[in-house]
């Protein structure tokens, strides 16, 4: 056990890096940051559509699509991982919807069926096809979110956008900026209600693959940084986490992008403390910071109900 | 990103050979060449997962390396202790795994395996560090307490915050794998770490399987087997009615306890057979295949057990053929081909048979109504004539021709009529004419007296108007079994005319002597 936790010192975690490699470090921390916040904003519909499991499930089938579309198109372009990744999450979708249709298995068993054979394909074809497709399945776990500085850079002339993957995600994460402002009423309505929804002639299941359009294409983007299974807890974490504070959805939405950073920055250190996966050190910070809420949390912490069960006792007793 | 180690080079030059035979097949059937690269691709997984006892049939003496086949003997004729071991550890794992999850896949908590499988990774680590070494007493219970502190987490996210199952379960599933992810980075990572085989626990690979393991899958499989031997009554009835189970005095909290803990249990030996991410659905898919192929809990169990050693040996021993292939994605994959099979071809639920059932009951409609018509045409003849020709027979039916046609000959085939020439004057005719066979007459009778019986039935005991029962009587004349056509006989006193005056057919026995006077058609009120 000795010498298994490093001794801490602010001056080599915290400072150093951004002495030594400020891009690089920056770059880091930036994609931690888009992927979070993007992840954040989609899960929030999920984790209210009581589909966070769905996103589990499109994260891990997402695998096979990938690898197909690279042994097809032979490259890791944008468009066919895309392509592959939603094309992927779409049949996921189709094929629970099929499976708890059309046989008596229940919608959980079909998800965890479809999901864990779609990925143990993707993990074959990897195995198999391991000398022409250029990813780790190790990576695809926990992903290489630490290796961003030395992607290939996206120039326009002789102006670096920074790291391909940064910038897609950049992207990516702008796109569903936008389409929360222009669609915020049909998600809203559709995911809390979807009886009024259908009565004032929203067309539920447009926004559900909507959603799940989104879904895909953001995990895609994710998952070479975060790996699938972490992908997970970004969807997840923000919007419980929020939930713990507010019961406004616009604040709860507008809360993934400071947590986002949190999640990103304090990850980074820790990982760099630790010497370990910076994207699982992430995901560890987002769990602690989902403690502190449901702790702290002023009206719904667990201190909270129970300063509130000791008054109301008190009051009963003095009564 | 390419990790340029022996394994994957082993991965390679095993995936070089199988695309090398795969070729040499192909070239022998003759596959377009537009679709031969795609469609070799598809094949290929297809073949591996079907075709490797086809493989040694066929003639592969052109190929140079025979490394696989070498492998697959060495595999089956158990030479190899550590052959032995993977093969023993699948079967404990396949009984275990099918058992318990036959009772997750029917409590609705298939997620929950997913979870707890999740949760176990930092027990794991601990369990490795803690001995130091991969000590599997270690780290099965660090890997248990893990398991457990998981599900007592979900529950109490659920209980004490606004968030809802499916989110509890995914914040416990990821939040715990990435600390198992860093503690593992961290081992391997340390000066011990390197060679711990710790890395075997993401994919698995049953072929690492220690004789110690064995001993803690083989005591774990028989905790299991003996609980649900003595807890049978108790779990199926919490399974399917908790409220009756408690009011009757079952401690259902303990025994939703007893099968977590032995959950975790399952995932923890299952572990190094088919890795973290995979377990759970060793544990879902052979029971919800078994799920589709029967109704009764007793026979899922054992279904689910048998279809969980089958896919978990062929996983073994796919995984076996290419060295150093991990173990669980085969068993996984092989559990899921099981699943799609019993899907569309089990003998009850599966589509396909659904669809054939569903087929076959429209045909005997179809061919039922045809008869019916027949029928009638002889009614209206008095039963003078025994033979009508097809004009006749479509202009009852509304039909045109061509149609009836098809109509008389699939009585034909069901050996109902027979269509023969007309003759004119004793010489053949133009006209096709229809004939009922003795089994058709009958037939068509029975189906007539059920529509006239239900006629009956629904203007005497259930007061319809006699013009409207018409529509009923032709859905349900075709369901109506002898039994129920025998009881409809008795409470109407063995009728001899429906409400619309006509005679209704005696198929089955005549009326009762002393029931001739028996009129069929009782005003309502009289």
């Amino acid at each position: 056990m000795n010498g298994f936790i490093p001794a801490f010192d602010f001056q080599t975690v915290f400072v150093e890096p951004w002495q030594w490699d400020p891009v690089g470090t920056a770059w880091i921390v930036g994609m931690g940051f888009l992927v979070s916040a993007a992840c954040g904003l989609v899960g929030t519909f999920l984790v209210f559509r009581r589909m966070a499991l769905v996103g589990d499930a499109i994260s891990h089938s997402i695998l096979p699509g990938i690898v197909i579309a690279f042994l097809i198109s032979g490259s890791r372009g944008v468009l066919p991982m895309m392509a592959g990744a939603v094309a992927a999450g779409l049949v996921t979708v189709a094929l629970i919807e099929a499976i708890h249709r059309g046989s008596r298995v229940k919608p959980d068993a079909a998800l965890g069926i479809v999901f864990s054979t779609l990925f143990a394909l993707g993990v074959i074809l990897l195995a198999l096809f391991a000398d022409k497709v250029d990813l780790d399945p190790d990576c695809v776990l926990y992903g290489e979110i630490g290796l961003m500085p030395l992607m290939q850079e996206a120039r326009i002339g002789s102006v670096s956008l920074g790291p391909w993957p940064v910038l897609q995600m950049g992207i990516v994460f702008l796109v569903l900026v936008a389409l929360l402002f222009l669609f915020y009423k049909q998600l809203l309505v559709t995911s809390f209600d979807p009886a009024l929804a259908r009565s004032l002639g929203i067309r539920a299941s447009v926004y559900h693959y909507g959603l799940m359009f989104c879904l895909s294409v953001t995990v895609v983007s994710s998952f070479e940084a975060v790996g699938v299974i972490l992908v997970i807890a970004m969807l997840i974490f923000p919007a419980v986490t929020g939930t713990m504070l507010t019961d406004r959805l616009p604040l709860i939405l507008g809360l993934t992008l400071p947590l986002g950073a949190m999640y990103s920055l304090l990850g980074f250190h820790l990982a760099l403390w630790l010497d370990t996966s910076i994207a699982g050190a992430m995901v560890v910070v987002a769990g602690a910071l989902f403690g502190v809420a449901w702790i702290f949390s002023p009206r719904k912490g667990l201190l909270a109900l129970a300063l509130a069960r000791r008054r109301i006792q008190h009051e009963a007793a003095t009564a | 990103m390419m990790k340029e180690d022996a394994i994957s080079k082993q991965a390679f030059s095993f995936a070089a050979d199988l695309r090398r035979f795969t070729q040499i097949i192909f070239s022998r059937i003759c596959v377009s060449s537009a679709f031969h690269l795609r469609l070799k691709k598809t094949i290929f997984i297809l073949w591996l997962l079907f075709g490797t006892s086809l493989a040694h049939a066929a003639k592969i003496g052109d190929l140079r390396e025979t490394d696989w086949l070498e492998q697959a003997a060495r595999f089956w004729s158990l030479s190899d202790p550590a052959v032995v071991n993977a093969l023993i550890g699948s079967v404990l794992m396949g009984v275990c795994c099918g058992l318990l999850g036959a009772f997750i896949v029917v409590r609705k908590l298939s997620l929950m395996g997913d979870t707890l499988s999740h949760a176990v990774m930092p027990g794991v680590a601990l369990g490795f560090l803690w001995a130091a070494s991969k000590n599997p007493l270690a780290i099965f219970i660090g890997a248990t307490l893990a398991g457990l502190a998981g599900t007592w987490l979900v529950g109490a996210i659920k209980k004490t915050t606004p968030v809802k199952e499916d989110g509890a379960l995914g914040m416990v599933l990821a939040g715990f794998y990435a600390v198992g992810i860093c503690l593992f980075v961290m081992i391997q990572r340390s000066p011990t770490g390197n060679k711990s085989g710790i890395d075997k626990f993401l994919f698995g690979q049953a072929a690492a399987l220690s004789t110690q393991d064995l001993w803690l899958m083989g005591i774990v499989t028989a905790c299991a087997l003996l609980a649900v031997a003595l807890f049978y009554k108790e779990l199926l009835t919490t399974s399917f009615d908790v409220g009756f189970a408690r009011s009757s005095g079952m401690a259902t909290g303990m025994l939703h306890s007893l099968l977590m803990s032995l959950l975790a249990f399952a995932v923890v030996i299952s572990l190094q057979a088919t890795g973290v991410v995979l377990v759970s659905a060793m544990l879902i898919t052979p029971a919800a295949t078994a799920y589709l192929l029967t109704d009764r809990m007793g026979v899922m169990l054992t279904l689910a057990a048998l279809i969980g050693v089958g896919s978990a040996v062929l996983g073994a021993f796919l995984s076996f053929l290419g060295h150093s292939l991990p173990t669980g994605p085969f068993m996984v994959v092989g559990a899921g081909v099981a699943f799609t099979v019993a899907y569309f071809a089990g003998p009850r639920h599966g589509l396909i048979t659904r669809w054939f059932r569903q087929a076959s009951r429209r045909r005997r409609v179809r061919d039922e109504n045809t008869l019916k018509a027949l029928y009638h045409l002889a009614e209206q003849s008095n039963f003078a004539e025994e033979s009508f020709n097809l004009g006749q027979l479509a202009a009852q039916r509304n039909e045109s021709l061509p149609e009836t046609e098809e109509r008389a000959a699939a009585l034909a085939r069901a050996g109902f009529a027979t269509v023969v020439q007309a003759t004119e004057n004793g010489l053949p005719g133009t006209h096709r004419n229809v004939q009922l066979t003795p089994s058709g007459w009958r037939r068509a009778s029975e189906v007539v007296r059920n529509h006239r019986l239900w006629e009956l039935y629904l203007t005497n005991a259930a007061q319809y108007a006699a013009d409207h029962v018409h529509d009923d009587a032709e859905r349900v004349e075709h369901i109506l079994g002898e039994e129920i056509v025998r009881e409809l006989e008795k409470r109407l006193n063995y009728p001899q005319l429906d409400p619309h005056g006509k005679p209704i057919p005696q198929t089955l026995q005549p009326a009762p002597a002393g029931d001739s006077a028996a009129t069929g058609y009782r005003q309502p009120g009289s």
